[in-house]
């Protein structure tokens, strides 16, 4: 993405946010300028903790989903017998939203942190592993068999070939649920926690009635969702150097 | 080199490509595989890179027989056979990287494997040096076989089996690397197994040419071409006439 476009698109949106309050004209609307002097100030005043909590948790959940659904997704790509048992296993979980699993969650785990990292986790995962194994069924066997007359076994090919062949996927999968784990992060962090973006926001709009403070926290909540996009961004063109060349 | 004995090989449920089929290739010998689309010609390629195993029978290579791909033997592929994700030097590295790996236990690497990075050495005798640091996306089909021939000489075969290698490749390309190949044989000493549906390339490099028919194949059919590889090969009498042959031969088994 063209870094000048995003920076039209943000102005753009201002604009509009800016029309939007001179309309409506009211509390709950405040203009963009009120809500950036705001923000700035609450940085100071504790959001910039709460940012960092939730940066904690998301990351947290990303990472996990990654490390356990990557190689998972590759095992049973990788292996007819494993497709067969436990894809439709997969298949069957992948469309329950998991989002309703959030008064369970915290039953089981508690308060704390692992069941807000869980909900992140449960949600990624399934979208990693199911876009990762169709990755890895969808490699050439001619490749595979290329690399086996190399001597390549199995550890050697998951290695050279699932491994960066599914690079892309996985990165995919953690882009398009970005915005998915930001949610469920907002709503896992409404229970059971005096910290987090999700706390923040809710506290400063339905307990102080701080509109200004309120949207600061939907502010830091954009730009974190925005951060981990363009870190997903910056690691595929690290990673998948080949993509991008013409 | 190659010795095939009493071959039967079979998909499930389908009629033998194969059935007692006996066959040998000396060392350093050129063959090549020819015949019609179906006919299983692919199928004893991979049978001898060890890819397939016979339903019956028994092939063996330098004496030993062989159950798993043998690290000794080379495969280039018409396709697929390269990482698109890895640059051409990346790619010529990834045999002697797959040892590395595993070490030298001889059963992925030879008992004997010693690595050495004669990488350079690869990409300059097959002239990819300029495009070392390029992706496959970057590069010409030509540039990309030579790609694949680089990285499977780079891990010192001494067998060559290549699959349809040079048939997406424009004429000239495909006569260039036709020569290059036959000129690393005999430089390496390597035996060299190549299939082919087009009759002119089995005529140029095969000094041996199998022709298979349609299955079961029963009966080696072999055409004896001293003079493969010798310069003029291409416009002498004899590569005329056995283009010719092989073309009568294959008419008449489809008729």
């Amino acid at each position: 993405m063209n870094r000048r476009d995003v920076l039209f698109a943000t102005l753009g949106l201002i604009l509009i946010w800016q029309i939007t309050a001179l309309i409506v004209h009211r509390p709950i609307l405040p203009a963009p300028w009120e809500v950036f002097v705001v923000f700035f100030k609450e940085l100071g005043n504790g959001l910039l903790i709460h940012f960092g909590v939730s940066l904690w948790r998301v990351s947290a959940g990303m990472a996990l989903s990654v490390l356990v659904a990557a190689p998972a997704g590759l095992a049973i790509g990788g292996s007819k017998t494993m497709d067969r048992f436990l894809s439709p296993i997969i298949y069957l979980l992948y469309p329950i939203p998991k989002v309703v699993f959030v008064p369970v969650v915290l039953l089981f785990l508690g308060i704390g942190d692992t069941a807000k990292i869980t909900l992140i986790f449960l949600i990624l995962f399934f979208q990693i592993i199911v876009l990762v194994r169709d990755q890895a069924v969808g490699i050439p066997p001619q490749l595979i068999q290329s690399l086996q007359s190399l001597g390549a076994g199995r550890r050697a090919l998951f290695r050279f070939v699932y491994l960066p062949a599914s690079l892309p996927a996985i990165l995919t999968a953690l882009r398009q649920s970005i915005g998915t784990a930001v949610a469920v992060l907002y709503i896992s962090e409404l229970f059971a926690t005096k910290y987090g973006l999700g706390y923040y926001i809710y506290y400063q709009g339905s307990t102080l009635f701080n509109y200004p403070a309120m949207y600061a926290g939907v502010v830091a909540m954009s730009l974190l969702g925005l951060g981990m996009y363009f870190g997903v961004d910056w690691l595929e063109r690290k990673w998948c150097r080949w993509k991008f060349v013409s | 080199m190659i010795k095939i004995n009493s071959l039967t090989f079979n998909y499930q449920n389908n009629v033998p490509l194969f059935s007692g089929f006996d066959f040998n290739i000396s060392r350093g010998e050129t063959c090549a595989i020819l015949g019609p689309s179906g006919c299983g010609k692919t199928t004893l390629l991979y049978l001898l890179a060890g890819l397939r195993q016979p339903t019956s029978g028994q092939i063996s290579i330098g004496g030993q027989l062989l159950t798993r791909p043998r690290p000794q033997t080379g495969l280039i592929l018409q396709d697929y056979g390269l990482l698109p994700w890895s640059t051409v030097y990346e790619n010529v590295e990834l045999g002697i990287r797959v040892r590395d790996f595993y070490g030298p236990d001889g059963k992925h690497a030879p008992d004997n494997f010693q690595s050495k990075n004669n990488i350079s050495v690869w990409l300059e005798r097959l002239g990819l040096s300029e495009v070392a640091d390029k992706f496959l996306s970057q590069i010409s089909g030509g540039q990309r076989q030579r790609t694949a021939i680089a990285r499977t000489l780079a891990l010192e075969p001494d067998l060559l089996l290549m699959d349809e290698p040079f048939s997406s490749l424009d004429a000239i390309t495909r006569e260039d690397l036709q020569n290059l190949t036959l000129s690393l044989c005999v430089e390496n000493n390597l035996t060299l197994v190549i299939v082919t549906h087009a009759i002119e390339e089995a005529a140029a490099l095969g000094k041996k040419v199998l022709l298979l028919n349609q299955a079961p194949n029963k009966n080696a059919h072999i055409f004896d071409n001293p003079n493969a590889g010798q310069k003029n090969h291409r416009s002498s009498q004899a590569f005329h006439e056995l283009c010719d042959l092989l073309w009568k031969e294959m008419q008449h088994e489809s008729a």
